[in-house]
């Protein structure tokens, strides 16, 4: 049992990532006669991975902030990589320095509430970042409830950074029963009958709810906020309509939107509960993975300036239809004849080591003398011809307008034809980019664009991230 | 520029050039065979007496062995040179160097692409170094689409034009290489269905496009005083230039896809070292490299055959047509030939020593002959980041 919490330490920053792709979910019936169901679901593009999305979150979360993570922790149910630790990709992307760790919380659902847990229970400023991709076969439950997304999380005192939501009570109950499961490799999960599942969950749910609740020293009617996650639905129905939550709201688990995000559920359905959150409230988290965790905060009065660059709301308000038939090609279920051009190379890890700051951070180079932005970032300057005279300039951040457009219908592409884009950065500096997240024949010349980390191809198991380019959202979003 | 330039000082004396195509059944070495014994029979020469030779190839193994073996050349110096689709021309280019120098009294460039065994649709990279992985991905038919619009919004072209201007521009050159021989298209290609073939990147179709195909050429070049011992007719050289640019333009935000500076600054070369004053009116010919449609167009310009934003109208006009004022790709160019990136130089060349000498077959002679000079040029890269060579050949001295 935990010791009352000091009440300082909580989330000073919070936001999602919401791939811009949808399946109506009623596409999968229409397709095999049976499967799918109401509402959509979300679908990270042909180039994104859990890596690609927990970077789009922790750049959504950090971006506008002062305050930077002591820590970087990331937590997946379905990493990029085994072995390779996920969290330096990010931590590269980011430009954390070098003496911020970089950890995985790796494979188990649990494993994203359990990092944020864990991060509000530690010291120092910790960005949690939770991501996953939910994949089954055509026509289950998986299939169609599940979403893909991402979320970050930044956890600290009120002397790093002004806390939003303070952490009041944290709870847990853990017991082994088996649920769900999925070996490693494995395209699909398995679920025991779901009424054992439930058996379980309820009554663990129950003991740790009493035990933060008593943390907190509050009753259960002292809830303002309710927000019950899992991927076990029919559990977590269950659960929240015996917690006495009653004067409780119920918030948004997204599932009709989004689908169940796995590892990143609980962190992104809560960072979009905080964007509408008011002070003094009491929201209660409550997540079903293997267990169960409750988290009890308060909101303070500075949530009420805080704002993250980009909203979950907003994303799921954006975002277009994905036929089904890419769908099963993005998720790998079919595979398309692919066009008539080699396959890229691996690339070399040592050529990639040299180029981290351009390949993972998108960092280009300003001569000091003549102020020419030069990308990819060169040592001898394109404008007056001096040596090593440059400053480093990050570009990430940074919009730009399309000049020229170009569709290639030839070149490789996981996902053809690709998009190019000739693009003048605001400030200076031009670099052709491949445009991501838009139907082609929608671009026009003078579009606005941001930049995105995604992952280009993968070759001997390699993972070759980069940036392009995708619309910026309009003026107020 | 600084270029001193050899102009007469170096001759060709006799060249060979395959059939361009889909030589299923042929190897480079088959081709290259072909083509260096007629180069030398042509010089009435033979293999030894050869003292050095250059080979470019760009996909093909990259050494001089590449040549000595088929050929079974003894105790020879064979350069390998490779320089993306400058290649051919450059062997000829440092061949010639080393003969001016008085190194060598015979030399020859000798170019060869085998492109149809990598089983791919289009050209395929020579063995690429390792890389981080950000370099763009696009295919050079996506690089070059890019010329078309921004050409077009430059002049205040309409697409419509634009698209005629880009298909007259292919009509020409397939109508041209219906008339050779040697050509790997040798049909003639109506402009409804240029503008209508299925589309490639961005708005060009499959005839905006070269063709990809096997072939050889070769060049046998002495010192120009010893030429007429060869030869009645030799071809002399009057300028070779190469420009290797600064691969600025795609990260410059003045750079506009409407001009390739890299192809002006090596005409100006080229021209100051024949002593071109007027290319439209002293050229007889130019072969140029036609890759894409939309390069034809802004080549024009480049070399200034038309005023800046008139290229479009003089392809309109027939200016660069086979009966035109200044022919343009009389052999059918890239478009006919496809592009063996080691030959493509040199099959340049030899369309303009064949119609300098008088040898082209009587349905592509072309109208100024007797204006004695022909241009040669390559671009070999993207918009934004090529090397640039032309050559100026001529049939007198002086």
């Amino acid at each position: 049992m935990l010791t009352r919490m000091s009440g300082n330490r909580g989330i000073i920053r919070a936001a999602g990532y919401v791939p811009y792709r949808r399946l109506d979910r009623s596409a999968i019936a229409k397709t095999f006669g049976s499967g799918g169901g109401r509402g959509t679901r979300a679908v990270a593009g042909f180039d994104e991975d859990t890596t690609t999305m927990g970077v789009e979150a922790a750049r959504f979360a950090l971006r506008g902030g002062e305050v930077t993570a002591d820590a970087l922790w990331f937590a997946t149910a379905s990493p990029a990589y085994l072995d390779k630790t996920n969290a330096c990709t990010i931590h590269a992307a980011l430009r954390l320095d070098t003496d911020v760790p970089a950890l995985d919380f790796g494979g188990a659902l649990r494993s994203g509430i359990g990092a944020l847990r864990t991060a509000l229970e530690a010291n120092g400023t910790t960005l949690v970042v939770a991501s996953d991709t939910r994949n089954g076969l055509p026509t289950s439950g998986d299939e169609s409830a599940g979403g893909d997304g991402a979320a970050a999380v930044l956890v600290g005192s009120d002397d790093a950074g002004p806390v939003i939501a303070e952490l009041i009570g944290a709870a847990s109950a853990t017991e082994e029963f088996i649920d769900r499961w999925r070996a490693p490799g494995s395209p699909r999960s398995k679920q025991w009958e779901e009424r054992f599942g439930e058996t379980k969950y309820v009554p663990l749910g129950d003991r740790a709810w009493n035990a933060a609740l008593k943390q907190a020293e509050l009753s259960p009617g002292d809830v303002n906020l309710l927000l019950v996650t899992g991927m076990h639905a029919r559990a977590a129905k269950a659960l929240a309509g015996k917690l006495g939550a009653v004067n409780a709201a119920s918030a948004d688990d997204l599932t009709a939107t989004v689908g169940n995000a796995g590892t990143a559920q609980p962190l992104l359905a809560l960072a979009h509960a905080l964007e509408s959150a008011a002070p003094d409230q009491v929201i209660a988290l409550v997540v079903l993975a293997d267990g169960v965790e409750v988290l009890l905060f308060r909101t303070t009065a500075a949530i009420a300036g805080y704002r993250p660059a980009r909203t979950v709301a907003s994303q799921i308000a954006g975002g277009a239809d994905l036929p089904y038939g890419k769908f099963l090609s993005w998720k790998e279920i079919v595979t398309l004849e692919p066009p008539r051009r080699p396959e890229p190379d691996r690339i070399s890890a040592s050529v990639s080591g040299r180029t981290e700051e351009w390949k993972y951070a998108f960092v280009g180079s300003r001569d000091r003398s003549s102020g020419a932005l030069h990308l990819p970032p060169t040592r001898v300057s394109r404008v007056g011809d001096t040596i090593d005279d440059m400053e480093p300039a990050p570009m990430a951040d940074i919009e730009g307008t399309i000049q020229i457009i170009t569709i290639d219908r030839i070149a490789y592409s996981p996902s053809p034809p690709i998009t190019f884009a000739i693009v003048d950065f605001d400030g200076g500096g031009r670099l052709p980019v491949e445009m991501t997240d838009v139907n082609a024949d929608d671009l026009k010349i003078g579009d606005r664009v941001e930049m995105t980390f995604r992952k280009l191809f993968t070759a001997d198991d390699i993972h070759n991230y980069f940036w392009k380019a995708r619309l910026a959202p309009g003026v107020g979003e | 520029m600084a270029s001193k330039g050899i102009k007469d000082q170096v001759a060709i004396v006799g060249m060979g050039c395959t059939k361009f195509g889909e030589h299923w059944d042929k190897g480079a070495d088959d081709l290259l065979i072909e083509s260096s014994t007629a180069a030398l029979a042509a010089a009435g020469i033979a293999k030894d007496d050869v003292d050095a030779y250059w080979l470019g190839t760009a996909m093909g193994a990259p050494s001089g062995l590449t040549l000595a073996r088929p050929l079974q050349l003894h105790d020879k110096p064979v350069t390998h040179v490779i320089n993306h689709c400058a290649t051919g021309s450059e062997t000829i280019r440092n061949a010639a160097y080393a003969v001016a120098s008085g190194a060598y009294d015979i030399a020859m460039a000798i170019g060869v692409e085998k492109v149809k065994d990598s089983g791919y649709q289009g050209l395929v990279g020579a063995g690429k170094p390792p890389t981080d992985g950000t370099n763009r991905t696009l295919t050079a038919a996506a690089m070059f689409a890019m010329c078309a619009p921004a050409y077009g919004n430059k002049y205040g072209v309409s697409e419509e034009q634009v698209r005629e201007t880009l298909a007259r521009i292919a009509w020409k050159n397939h109508y041209n290489g219906a008339r050779n021989s040697r050509a790997q298209f040798r049909r003639e290609v109506s402009m409804e269905t240029i503008c209508g073939a299925p589309l490639m990147a961005g708005g060009l179709g499959v005839y905006d496009c070269s063709g990809v195909a096997d072939g050889s050429a070769a060049a046998i070049v002495v010192r120009a005083e010893d030429a007429l011992r060869y030869t009645d007719t030799p071809i002399y050289i009057k300028a070779l230039s190469l420009v290797a640019g600064n691969c600025s333009g795609n990260a410059d935000p003045d750079y506009d896809y409407t001009h390739f500076p890299e192809i002006a600054a090596a005409g100006r070369d080229a021209y100051a070292q024949a002593g071109i004053t007027d290319p439209r009116r002293q050229l007889a010919m130019a072969e140029v490299h036609d890759c894409f449609t939309p390069a034809e167009l802004l080549i024009m310009e480049d070399l200034g055959f038309a005023e800046r934003g008139a290229a479009w109208k003089e392809v309109l006009a027939g200016t660069f047509d086979l009966q035109g004022e200044l022919p343009v790709n009389p052999d059918g160019g890239l478009k006919s030939f496809g592009h063996p990136v080691g030959a493509s130089g040199v099959r340049m060349a030899f369309e303009a020593y064949l119609q300098l000498r008088g040898e082209a077959p009587a349905e592509r002679t072309i109208a100024h002959a007797d204006r004695g000079l022909a241009l040669t040029h390559n671009l070999g890269g993207y918009p934004g980041e090529m090397v640039s060579f032309v050559g100026i050949w001529g049939n007198e001295l002086g």
